[in-house]
């Protein structure tokens, strides 16, 4: 039986992906877990794998093109003659079509019957199952059941203040049923008043494409770049113009935001690392075949995880909107990653609960997947803080922007050696500038420099990281 | 074993409502609870024996106020054990209805309290052998609070519950709490002859309504009861010979024949084995919970008063019939624009979406429009003058934010405006639909009239207050 492979949820908030690559071609086989698309979100490219086995029957998207979360993407004969029952969607409209209002009524009949000898067949449906509208008689009470559309914030018992949409709970339903974002629909009545026809003509557009430039470009941030006039380069010489990518407009717009809306301060210190080094040479001679290699990079996850226990101002964001101050009692930290694609800021996870050796090994594994486009949007979710360590290409303490909505990042520069006059004497010794930019609303002063100053001893001293880290 | 798609916890309105649905929606569905037949606190202990008692404080009520038009019936003879009875044949009618509503869906129901033993099991007390779901809705409801320095073990001092089983007409009584429950049960004892005295913290009843509507509220329950002693506290009671002792403050001691405590409900979450699971609580004891009910456990919902304010039966209901379609595959969320909240005092007093007070404290751009019921014709054939409907418009788009109501009826008046806000109806909207004459679903009308300075019965182009 054919069938219609939908392009699946990608993560939070996440509506839809520019198609870099069709991996398959019309009469291909695929196994199941074959990649078949190239995908990239605004800040993830990654593979998406086929659900089933069969052969490619037909292509609905092309590389270039905008795909949305739920839309057919390609349909797969599937083999093996499994005894499927054919899926009802087949016949039905394509699942995300507007129709779905009537297609409910209609399938109502049907409902009772399919409901009963559900069980074993809906968990067959594959793909389609999981698409964000399914025809209502398909029911798999061993699945969970589908969150909503986008998750609303608390308990949803709270009312006023909350922004309400003009809209009749009718209409509102149908939009969560179809993975329509009624925020978005424009409403053609008085005041504003959205009808179910405003819902169906909203879906249709963002089916056809013609809406989708629009909600990714709201996707990234709320905060948009302000645009600043620009004068007529061509007086100057010749210029050339090209699209920006999409982690290039990420990173453009959450900079954005974190300059305009954090006011920062950076601290400055340097780290003695001669004995650290030493250390970290002689278990780097010492380490297992195929066993990552122990950086600095590896041994500051593990002394920032102490840090943050030590000073949980660091490990916190601010709620403005309540006047509040959220900490945090998990233990991440985003590594800033150079890639040819541009700045990409991973998260290694459990910080606290790993050591060293642990975290080398996490770091190289989550780097790699983000410079071979491995990763997965929720990788670059729910970071505590970062490090941004520029060492490995020189320079003596740069500013790094701390990444709302955190409160600090650590930047590291190149260590060299240097005279350090210490009882009556110069020594050499390897010292390593630090940098720390905070949020100046939440952290003084004197904390941070504490907090900096906590870090450098930390690193002074290896062996403490072996008694209290 | 036992085994179902779908078990709920707890047969109240929520309770019910989600187990027929889930059944409707062709799930096997269980139903657990202490009683025989489905009600819970509503129909046992809350909203029906509540305003059965209600109705004959109003009959009684208004016999007295008759004389005024020419018709005396004299002393009315007050049967409390009739009375009671009454009510014990309504709340028993009810249920037993549900009852057979249940088991007409082939809904199975398990009588006794349900624990979890782990987050797809639960035992029974009294039952044999594990029950195991694949879903399960928690609905346990809530219960009286009594504040620790008022819990005296005394037969003389009632909660709602025991307020409601009428066992006799106190001579006087101290109500703890001027809000709605409060204020309800004052009534009902009130009228039915009892000298009451209504305690308040707060300097204003009904904490949280708008105080236009309160006001003409309070003309009654002023005259209704013996006292109504604002900002005060109950500092001490002790039960003595004559009754109960309570000294308040500001400092006054004085003796009640009974006490009722009405000063709030708390939900009940405890004892359920909920360590056994990942659901958590709040500091309040409510479950914590996303807006389709999902709790830590994705396939456990927690509806109804456990999930938090308002604690209202019919918020409940619809919570568990979400619920249910949840469980059905539905991404519906519970998003109401408003949920009713209506006072059953004399007058009635109900309000809908955003009030006033809470428009100026969040600061939401609105215009207020006001009808006051003496420009009623229906109104004034009742014999009434006190009433008041208010809108609380968005001064942009004009549509309905909230709608308050006090007012004889207010209760059944409410559905309009609530209707109005859900369906995002503008003030045109209701001043163009033709409400029936004479009604009091006039003044919902006038009162959009008003906000446009044009209706025909106030005197004087009004434009809308600011």
């Amino acid at each position: 039986m054919a069938t219609e492979f939908i392009l699946p949820e990608l993560g939070e908030n996440i509506e839809s992906a520019d198609v870099v690559e069709v991996l398959v071609s019309v009469g291909d086989s695929v196994e199941v877990d074959d990649p078949i698309l190239e995908i990239e979100t605004d800040k993830a490219s990654f593979e998406v794998p086929s659900t089933v086995k069969g052969v490619i029957k037909e292509l609905r998207v092309s590389a270039g093109e905008v795909a949305k979360v739920g839309q057919v993407v390609m349909v797969i004969e599937e083999s093996e003659g499994a005894a499927k029952e054919e899926a009802p969607e087949d016949d039905a409209p394509s699942s995300a079509e507007p129709s779905a209002q009537e297609e409910r009524q209609d399938s109502d009949e049907q409902e009772e019957g399919q409901a009963e000898q559900e069980e074993p067949e809906a968990a067959t449906a594959t793909a389609v199952s999981e698409a964000p509208t399914e025809s209502r008689g398909q029911v798999d009470l061993n699945r969970e059941p589908e969150p909503p559309a986008e998750e609303p914030s608390s308990n949803g018992t709270s009312s006023g203040a909350r922004q309400l949409v003009p809209a009749a709970p009718s209409t509102r339903r149908l939009a969560r049923e179809i993975g329509v974002n009624i925020q978005q629909v424009k409403g053609t009545g008085p005041s504003g008043r959205i009808s179910i026809e405003d819902v169906k003509n909203h879906a249709k557009k963002l089916l056809s494409g013609a809406g989708a430039p629009a909600a990714a470009a709201s996707a990234p941030a709320a905060a948009s770049v302000p645009v600043v006039t620009l004068p007529d380069f061509s007086k100057f010489g010749e210029t050339k113009r090209e699209k920006m990518s999409n982690v290039r407009r990420a990173t453009a717009n959450q900079m954005h935001l974190n300059w305009s809306t954090i006011p920062q301060v950076t601290q400055f210190d340097k780290a003695d690392i001669t004995d650290l080094e030493a250390l970290r040479k002689q278990l780097n001679k010492r380490r297992a075949e195929g066993e990552a290699k122990l950086t600095v990079t590896a041994i500051l996850l593990k002394v920032l995880a102490s840090a943050l226990k030590k000073f949980p101002q660091f490990n916190a964001s601010i709620d403005m909107a309540n006047e509040e101050v959220v900490y945090k009692d998990y233990f991440n930290v985003g590594v800033a990653v150079d890639t040819d694609r541009g700045l990409l800021v991973p998260v290694v996870r459990d910080v606290d609960s790993r050591n060293v050796k642990q975290l080398a090994q996490d770091l190289n594994e989550i780097a790699e997947k983000a410079r071979n486009k491995k990763i997965r949007p929720e990788d670059f979710q729910g970071s505590c803080i970062t490090i941004s360590n520029l060492g490995g290409i020189g320079g003596v303490g740069f500013t790094p922007i701390v990444n709302s909505p955190e409160v600090a990042i650590l930047g590291v520069s190149r260590a060299s050696m240097e005279p350090v006059y210490h009882d009556e004497t110069f020594y050499a010794r390897l010292m390593m500038p630090i940098c720390l930019s905070y949020d100046h609303r939440l952290i003084d002063g004197a904390d941070a420099a504490r907090f900096l100053r906590w870090v450098c001893e930390a690193l002074e001293n290896p062996a403490l990281l072996a008694f209290e880290g | 074993m036992t085994e179902a798609d779908v078990v709920v916890i707890g047969a109240g309105p929520g309770g019910y409502a989600a187990a027929f649905m889930a059944a409707d929606l062709g799930l096997k569905t269980l139903t657990i609870d202490k009683e025989e037949n489905p009600g819970g606190a509503c129909l046992y202990r809350g909203c029906i024996p509540s305003k059965a008692l209600l109705h004959a404080a109003k009959v009684i009520n208004e016999a007295r106020e008759a004389s005024h038009i020419g018709i005396s019936f004299g002393q009315p003879q007050i049967d409390v054990n009739r009375l009671a009875e009454w009510k014990r044949e309504v709340v028993g009618q009810l249920t037993g209805g549900l009852g057979q509503l249940r088991k007409a869906r082939d809904v199975q129901h398990i009588q006794g309290t349900a624990r979890f033993v782990d987050n797809h099991t639960l035992e029974v007390e009294g039952h044999e052998g594990p029950v195991k779901f694949k879903h399960a809705i928690l609905a346990t409801g809530s219960r009286p609070v009594v504040p620790g320095p008022l819990a005296i073990d005394s037969k003389k001092v009632m909660t709602s519950t025991e307020a409601l089983e009428l066992e006799d007409i106190p001579g006087s009584l101290l109500v703890i709490g001027g809000g709605y429950i409060g204020l309800e049960l004052g009534t009902v004892y009130a009228s039915l002859g009892s000298k009451v005295t209504v305690v308040e913290m707060m300097d204003g009843l009904l904490p949280g309504a708008d105080r236009d509507l309160v006001r003409v509220l309070s003309k009654n329950v002023h005259s209704m009861m013996h006292e109504v002693l604002l900002g005060t506290r109950v500092v001490e009671m002790v039960e003595t010979m004559n009754g109960i002792k309570v000294t308040l403050d500001p400092a006054r001691e004085e003796t009640f024949d009974k006490v009722l405590i009405s000063v709030g409900r708390r939900p009940n979450t405890e004892n359920l084995g909920l360590e056994n699971t990942k659901i958590e609580l709040d500091g309040h004891g409510f479950v914590k919970c996303d807006a389709q009910g999902r709790t830590g456990e994705s396939h456990i919902f927690a509806i109804g008063d456990i999930s938090g304010q308002p604690m209202l039966a019919h918020r409940a209901t619809h919570q568990g019939r979400l619920a249910a379609e949840v469980i059905h595959g539905s991404k519906a969320v519970f998003e109401p624009h408003a949920i009713p909240a209506v006072v059953f005092t004399d007058p009635e007093l109900a309000w809908a979406g955003i009030t006033e007070g809470e428009a100026k404290e969040q600061g939401v751009p609105h215009k207020v429009a006001r009808f006051p019921w003496a420009a009623s014709g229906r109104s004034l054939t009742l014999g009434r003058t006190d009433g008041l409907t208010k809108l609380i418009l968005d001064p942009e788009s004009e549509r309905i934010l909230g709608v308050g109501i006090v007012g004889p009826g207010a209760g059944e008046l409410i559905a309009e405006g609530t209707l109005a806000i859900e369906m995002a109806a503008t003030a045109e909207d209701l001043s163009l639909t033709i409400h029936a004459h004479p009604t009091l679903s006039e003044t919902v009308m006038e009162t959009a009239d008003v906000f446009f300075g044009n209706s025909t019965h106030m005197a004087g182009r009004r434009p809308a207050r600011k």
